[in-house]
């Protein structure tokens, strides 16, 4: 078990090494609010493919869950529908295109494949369920 | 490690540098970024304190060991254990690749590790932040429902590839 000290410095240091991440996200996240909400209404246009291009959109990108909910969290307040910003939480999260590599050569090309499939479908199925019981509770 | 560090340090430069060549091009949009910036900052600052307290205390109680030596249980039991195991986990996944790969040769089957690190999107030191955004009702709803389909992922994975454990 680690001492108090080691668990405080490794959390802290933990904490530091995210900082400029997400000070740099948070930067970036601001510059959105200069994007017309025109532009994001002709990616996501309202229709049930937004879902997939929520999910298509997280899997590309990769990072701390931390920026996702803060990127995903303005994204939804500039009007996105909750279910494709649900799609891309949830595949930013679950499937690792960035880290495909270091997976398949640590775990398996086979597994590291199924997985990755199988996270991404998962993503939208999470998006529908989430949000219909969202909607209904 | 010191390679991740480097890069987080050049993104922030990177974004910098945008917002040095917005304040040259267009002084307004330039005010009109950093005030959401300052404003957003100010909103994060409570819930990133209670992600620091919690990524603290869960690294104080919690270590690999305890996490993963209940993995190769039988039935339902060895996913409940890596549901545990994946949502109080720290750290990057690929930190804990070596060690899934360990497991796995020692005889856990690759679906508990899918399961262990499907459930790992629930991180719960990062959940205020996640309530921040979305609200108690929408974080407790889309948890319940990553756990529930971190189990079905490690069934469906240990029905396609079946080891000789």
């Amino acid at each position: 078990m680690p001492t108090f000290k080691q668990s405080f410095k490794k959390s802290l240091k933990g904490i530091y090494s995210f900082i400029p991440l997400l000070i740099g996200t948070m930067l970036l996240v601001s510059l959105i609010s200069l994007i017309p909400k025109s532009f994001y209404s002709s990616i996501f246009t309202g229709s049930f493919f937004d879902v997939l291009t929520g999910s298509v959109f997280g899997s590309i990108l990769a990072g701390n869950p931390l920026t996702s909910y803060v990127l995903g969290g303005e994204l939804f307040k500039q009007g996105i529908s909750l279910i494709a910003v649900t799609a891309f939480l949830v595949s930013w999260a679950t499937v690792g295109v960035i880290q495909f590599p270091v997976e398949s050569i640590t775990l398996g090309k086979k597994f590291t494949l199924i997985r990755n499939i199988l996270s991404f479908i998962f993503s939208i199925l999470v998006a529908i369920i989430t949000v219909t019981l969202y909607n209904l509770l | 490690m010191r390679k991740k560090f480097k890069g987080q340090w050049y993104f922030l430069i990177i974004v910098l540098i945008i917002y040095l060549i917005l304040l040259l091009v267009n002084y307004s949009a330039f005010l009109v970024s950093i005030s959401f910036f300052i404003n957003l900052f100010k909103k994060i600052i409570p819930s990133f304190l209670l992600v620091f307290l919690l990524l603290f205390i869960i690294d104080y109680f919690v270590n690999s060991l305890s996490i993963t030596k209940h993995f190769k249980e039988k039935s339902i039991r060895k996913y409940i254990y890596a549901l545990i195991g994946g949502t109080i986990a720290s750290g990057p996944p690929y930190l804990w690749y070596p060690l899934l790969k360990d497991l796995n040769q020692k005889g856990v089957s690759y679906g508990v590790i899918a399961c262990f690190l499907y459930c790992r999107s629930i991180k719960i030191p990062y959940l205020p932040l996640l309530i921040f955004y979305f609200g108690f009702k929408y974080t407790l709803i889309l948890s319940i429902i990553m756990l529930i389909m971190s189990v079905i992922q490690g069934m469906i994975i240990d029905k396609i590839i079946k080891q000789n454990i």
